[in-house]
């Protein structure tokens, strides 16, 4: 017995940045990113903390569901850098949420981390240790970027997807890659001032070889699709939708191209939010959701692809 | 011929005319980016089963098609 979705919630800032916008600081223009992404505008934290979009994500996932926070068992938080490097996020929502769960745990597994999310969650079921489970995943990326490089710093944007869970059998099977390099993506460390250490002197901004992660993203998300479906008896064409970690269209429309399937079935929000990291997922989930376009029963596969370089992918039963 | 492999890939990917295009034909010429390069190169070492790294001295068709022969002699 694993789980089922039985609601879903987002939440992003207030503040709305338009690639004209980025075009008064930064040599590009609105043509240059539409056409090489397909992102048009993002959403950037301000004045609100991450805990902020994860707690607005986790209500209204909640209130969807007809689930009280007080009926949690657990809470998975997945960022790559929340608004404290301790305590941990999912300990500080707790709190706000006023559950009384204290299975909390943080995870960072980049973008893929809702779907690396999940798969913790069904061992938490199959072990019997829950009955009722949150999954948030909610990031800065404004907070990570170099805003003075216009090769990344156009591509990504902030916000939070949450997802309650309940036992049941809609969580099918999920399957892993994990490489183990950083070179093509990464984002360092910041130095102390221990006078036992050199210094590394590197910024804490994501650096990325965008040609090396476009060609491992496309490869890998045809190659982990193919082989679940292969795994589960299932066709390319079964799935409703494909629910595609929000990179680049292009990555999209190849993996698109290859798996022969048509443009609805691959729904996209890059256009309006950029990569938010772990959470373009659970956010673009909960637009299907909210949009009445999941039928009970619908076969979603979803596939994330990251730092790392690592995949996660999953088939579910909505 | 790789060459003439080659344009007809380019033309069926990019909806390009394959009478505009020759060995001497540039990349930047063709506004290709970083992107539709890696696109181009993940299609090729398909259908020559080769491993391929882009270099700034691959420029041409002429050029690519020469690296994919002796990619293929290793």
């Amino acid at each position: 017995m694993s789980f089922h979705i039985i609601g879903t919630g987002s939440c992003h800032p207030e503040k709305r940045i338009t690639n004209d916008q980025l075009a008064e600081f930064l040599d590009t223009s609105d043509e240059w990113i539409s056409t090489r992404t397909g992102i048009k505008e993002r959403r950037v934290l301000t004045n609100e903390k991450v805990l902020d979009l994860a707690y607005e994500a986790s209500l209204a996932a909640l209130e969807n569901a007809g689930v009280g926070a007080e009926e949690l068992d657990f809470i998975i938080f997945t960022t790559m850098l929340g608004d404290f490097i301790t305590p941990s996020m999912s300990c500080l929502l707790s709190k706000r949420l006023g559950t009384v769960c204290t299975r909390v745990l943080d995870m960072n597994m980049a973008c893929p981390g809702f779907i690396y999310a999940l798969d913790v969650a069904d061992s938490m079921f199959k072990a019997g240790k829950a009955e009722k489970g949150l999954v948030v995943s909610a990031e800065a990326m404004s907070r990570i970027v170099d805003w003075t490089d216009r090769s990344t710093c156009v591509l990504f944007g902030d916000g939070a997807g949450a997802a309650v869970l309940a036992k049941g059998d809609g969580f099918k099977d999920a399957i892993f890659t994990v490489d183990g390099g950083y070179e093509n993506l990464y984002v360092p460390i910041w130095d102390g001032n221990s006078p036992y250490a050199a210094p590394a002197g590197q910024k804490a901004f994501l650096k990325m070889n965008g040609q090396e992660v476009y060609i491992f993203a496309v490869s890998s998300i045809v190659q982990q699709i193919t082989a679940i479906l292969e795994k589960n008896g299932m066709t390319a064409d079964e799935p409703s939708f494909y629910i595609l970690h929000q990179a680049n269209i292009r990555i999209i429309e190849s993996a698109r191209k290859k798996l022969n399937q048509p443009v609805d079935k691959f729904p996209v929000n890059l256009d309006r939010y950029g990569n938010t990291s772990s959470a373009t997922v659970p956010m673009l989930l909960d637009e299907l959701n909210r949009q009445g376009r999941l039928k009970k029963g619908d076969k979603l596969v979803l596939c994330g692809f990251g730092a790392g370089l690592i995949t996660g992918t999953c088939i579910l039963e909505w | 011929m790789i060459v003439e492999r080659i344009i007809q890939l380019l033309a069926e990917q990019y909806d390009m005319d394959p009478s505009t295009l020759s060995a001497e034909s540039s990349f930047e010429d063709m506004s290709f980016d970083s992107l539709d390069v890696a696109e181009m190169v993940m299609t090729l070492e398909d259908e020559y089963n080769v491993h391929l790294e882009m270099s700034s001295d691959i420029k041409t068709i002429g050029d690519l098609a020469k690296y994919i022969e002796a990619q293929q002699k290793k």
